[in-house]
């Protein structure tokens, strides 16, 4: 019997250390090679750990979140060696001490597996290891008050007496939950709700409840919380709002997309605001940067490279549309759909998710009348798109019902002044009320 | 002309119309009801009481005749019984008038005031009564519609001469030789049996598939095997034509397009009934209506405020101890007490023979309301008081939710099992679960044990099965 330790392999990109972000495994596994022991974090990439050998899992070396040093010990495995000892049975093992807890359930008693129990094909070894509880504060497992739970339209069960004396007290049963067979709702518990007070009774379903979650904030969220609290902390935000007829715009947009085919796709709002930051970066080059503050040095970037804020399922990620200044509406569209849909898959690659030099932010119907976005450190600007309504604009003579639309966007005052700031954002105002104006060259 | 004011005016004396005055009279509301016929409606004088009545004369006689035929299996022989039907009907006639004398004495004690008269309404809260003594004008707080139904009419079968409805069926002077049955509903079936019984020749001509459509095929499969033992033929798929102009015969098409005559003394035309919502000036209130009923809220009040309505004028199930429980209600909340309908279940008894009972959903009804649901089913066969009253055809079956148990319905076919319509209906108006009806100790020998151990076969453990 041999012992081989599993160090945490450089996992490219230049990076000396990488954040745990999920094991596979636990300690007493048997794991066969190629088997996945864990997944680490790089910058933005998430990458898996395969297991080289077959063997035993015995130790392992860092818990979720913590931060591994390139070349450390990530984990040690017993092999078969020329002791030829066979490994002790699985269900003997101790409870993993770094166990993913998602599937532990809340209260805590400690199940003892009966040696006797031989595994069965629904409980596999693996989870014959006894499941660490999930980490709750005290009065977190306190039975909660029990509320209905019925299905909408569903009649509340109860007697016939039951049902009278509800009704005789002014009292809904639909409020009440049942402790009887089959949720039936008893004298007790219409007697225990009565009892309760009119306070009970004016704010009926409603009850206290104790419990705090722990959630540990790892991986993507991590990452998203350091950017925040850096860009936030560094840089003095100047934020502009300024209002946006989009009618004309909107027009266009629907003539253009009576007919989308594969190579022109129906195109969102967002190309034409990309087209128009194309242009308008053009004209104020100083706000295409990346301020290396520690340095104290503005880099300009000729190429104009979007970074667009996007929702996944793991949280914020930030994509990037590549040199926007070289693709025309469509290119933009058709290269947002892409990236957007690789990040929300999680199929983004780390090249795609980094290098902007300047950021959209857009949250489409949930935009809100303004917002306060946070640059995208080290960028010195972000645009913000607000929702879109229709609101009355008076031309001088009548109001007018138009479509208005909200920009909001932030700049880094310490390299910005608010006069660029309002130029460009005067200048996007000119560009996107005037669409004709985005596809004139020059 | 009279006038009269009240609290609280019920128009129409049925089961619904009687019970909420008695009600309401009980809760010191001052009542009154008007009644153009007989005290007790239709259930009383020309439906349920009566049938019942003739159909108990009917078994009897049977019994008599299997006898006398040397036909029972305990050796049990007779002369050839004779009925004398004239006094079977007076006997019957004796029944109904003890009981419309019963309802006369119970809304007397609960000082409700009684007007006989067709009453029509002038508005919202004012109906004249066309008495013996002259119109009467009542004027009310809140006005009660229980008029109830009648008889469906066909076109091509209007009543009169040969062509009856179940009404004049219960008052013959004597059986029939042949009868045809144009509808095999419940009525027709009760009926059609019953005359099969006291010796008629009896036919009966179903639209639809198979009898009583409104029940599902496996209860309704003992009823069918015993009205071929009874000689009952039975026409599925068959629409009626007509009377031959010679009027002793009614003309029919069956099922594969042949025109038939089946010879009749008399034609019973049972195929519906409708609400009765004309004749009484409901014209002058435009009330919302639901279909050919009166459209009514869970506390059976219609469209317009103070006016209420029960019983059949609201639409099915068309059941007599529904319009009780309404009349009931409907009382109470004149009398300013909370209430609204809140039933689980309208038990469903078919008189026939074998009886069946339906309280609650059947298996296809509870899968269709998207229950999952285990189903236990007990045969009569294996009980030991059905095999002891020579009646063993038939069983019980029971519908609960598969995750709880909550029994969801229960039906029964067999020999006397409308009783067991009681147990049925408690059980599932108290919501109890497969393990409440397993757990419960019934009396043995009785048809209920069927009850409790169809329970026990949904929970998989049935004993004697």
């Amino acid at each position: 019997m041999a012992e081989r330790i599993i160090k945490l392999p450089d996992v490219g990109e230049g990076i000396a250390e990488a954040e745990l972000v999920e094991w596979h495994v636990k300690v007493g596994d048997i794991i066969r090679e190629d088997d996945l022991l864990a997944a680490v974090m790089t910058d933005k990439a998430t990458v898996e750990i395969p297991a080289p050998v077959d063997g035993k899992v015995t130790w392992i070396g860092a818990e979720i979140g913590d931060t591994v040093a390139i070349g450390s010990a990530l984990v040690k495995l017993k092999v078969a060696g020329e002791a030829g000892a066979e490994d002790a049975p699985a269900e003997d093992a101790a409870p993993a001490d770094a166990e993913a807890s998602e599937h532990a359930p809340a209260s805590a008693p400690v199940p003892v597996v009966p040696p006797a129990k031989p595994p069965t094909a629904d409980e596999p070894p693996r989870a014959m290891t006894v499941p660490r509880p999930t980490k709750t504060l005290s009065g977190a497992s306190a039975p909660a008050p029990a509320l209905p739970r019925r299905a909408p339209g569903e009649r509340p069960l109860a007697s016939p007496a039951v049902r009278l004396k509800a009704r005789e007290a002014g009292l809904d049963l639909r409020q009440l939950a049942g402790t009887g067979p089959a949720g039936r709702i008893l004298h007790e518990d219409l007697d225990a709700f009565l009892l309760r007070g009119p306070e009970a009774e004016r704010k009926p379903g409603l009850a206290e409840k104790t419990g705090i979650s722990e959630i540990k904030v790892v991986g993507l969220r991590r990452k998203i919380a350091e950017k925040m609290a850096l860009s936030k902390a560094r840089i003095p935000h100047i934020t502009i709002v300024e209002e946006v007829d989009v009618s004309a715009l909107e027009d266009l947009r629907a003539v253009l997309n009576k007919k989308p085919t594969p190579e022109r796709p129906k195109l969102t709002l967002l190309p034409f605001l990309m087209r128009a930051m194309a242009k308008a970066l053009a004209e104020q080059p100083n706000l295409n940067a990346l301020y290396d503050d520690e340095a104290g040095i503005v880099r300009q970037h000729a190429g104009i490279h979007l970074g667009i804020a996007t929702q996944t399922p793991g949280g914020l990620m930030v994509p990037v549309v590549k040199h926007a200044e070289a693709r025309d509406i469509f290119g933009c569209a058709l290269e947002l759909n892409r990236i957007a849909e690789r990040a929300r898959q999680g199929t983004a690659t780390r090249d795609e998710l980094t290098g902007s030099t300047i950021t959209i932010t857009s949250l489409g119907a949930m935009g809100g009348i303004a917002t306060t976005p946070v640059i995208n450190h080290p960028e010195v600007a972000i645009v913000g798109v607000n929702k879109m309504m229709v609101r009355p604009v008076w031309d001088g003579t009548t109001f007018v019902p138009r479509k208005m639309m909200n920009l909001s966007s932030s700049f880094d005052h310490r390299v910005v002044d608010g006069w660029d700031a309002a130029v460009f954002v005067q200048r996007l105002k000119e560009l996107l009320e005037n669409p004709a104006t985005l596809f004139i060259d020059g | 002309m009279t006038e009269i004011t009240c609290k609280l005016l019920v128009i129409g004396a049925g089961p619904g119309g009687y019970v909420c005055a008695i009600r309401a009279g009980q809760l010191g509301l001052d009542t009154v009801i008007v009644e153009a016929g007989k005290l007790g409606g239709t259930c009383l004088n020309v439906g349920c009481i009566p049938s019942k009545a003739m159909i108990h004369v009917a078994e009897e006689y049977e019994k008599a005749a299997h006898a006398a035929a040397g036909k029972t299996p305990f050796g049990l022989t007779a002369g050839a019984p004779a009925l004398d039907f004239a006094k079977a009907v007076a006997w019957k006639d004796g029944i109904v008038g003890r009981l419309n004398n019963g309802v006369g004495g119970l809304l007397r004690k609960a000082k409700v005031k009684i007007v006989q008269g067709r009453a029509r309404f002038r508005d919202g809260k004012t109906v004249v009564v066309d008495t013996e003594t002259g119109p009467k004008v009542i004027r009310a707080e809140r006005i009660v519609i229980a008029t109830g139904s009648g008889p469906v009419e066909l076109p091509f079968l209007p009543f009169g001469g040969p062509v009856i409805s179940s009404t004049e069926a219960l008052s013959l002077a004597e059986v029939p030789q042949r009868l045809a049955v144009v509808g095999g509903g419940y009525i027709g079936l009760e009926l059609g049996i019953a005359f099969a019984k006291l010796g008629s020749r009896v036919t009966i001509v179903e639209a639809q598939g198979r009898i009583l459509p409104l029940y599902d095929a496996e209860l309704t499969a003992p009823v069918a095997k015993r009205l071929t033992a009874l000689g009952v033929e039975v026409l599925l798929g068959a629409k009626a034509r007509g009377v031959a102009l010679s009027g002793d015969a009614l003309l029919v098409e069956t099922a594969d397009g042949q025109e038939r005559r089946i010879a009749a003394d008399k034609i019973l035309v049972t195929v519906g009934r409708a609400p009765v919502t004309s004749g009484i000036g409901l014209e002058e209130l435009v009330l919302d209506m639901d279909g050919r009923f009166i459209r009514i809220n869970d506390r059976c009040e219609t469209s317009m405020r103070g006016i209420f309505a029960i019983g059949d004028v609201t639409g099915e199930p068309m059941l007599a101890h529904r319009a009780m429980a309404q009349g009931e209600m409907v009382a109470e909340i004149a009398a300013g007490l909370p209430r609204a309908w809140d039933k689980r279940a309208i038990p469903a008894v078919c008189f026939t023979d074998p009886e069946i009972v339906s309280v609650g959903l059947s298996p296809d009804e509870a899968a269709r309301a998207g229950h999952e649901v285990r189903v236990g089913q007990f045969p009569f066969a294996a009980n030991g008081r059905a095999m002891t009253r020579d009646g063993e055809q038939g069983f019980v079956r029971i519908v609960a939710q598969a995750q709880n148990g909550l029994v969801l319905g229960i039906h029964a076919v067999g020999c006397g099992v409308s009783e067991l319509s009681t147990a049925f209906g408690l059980a599932i108006e108290m919501g109890a679960t497969l393990e409440d009806v397993a757990g419960t100790i019934h009396a043995h020998p009785t048809l209920g044990e069927g009850f409790q151990e169809a329970a026990l076969k949904a929970l998989g453990h049935a004993i004697h099965i």
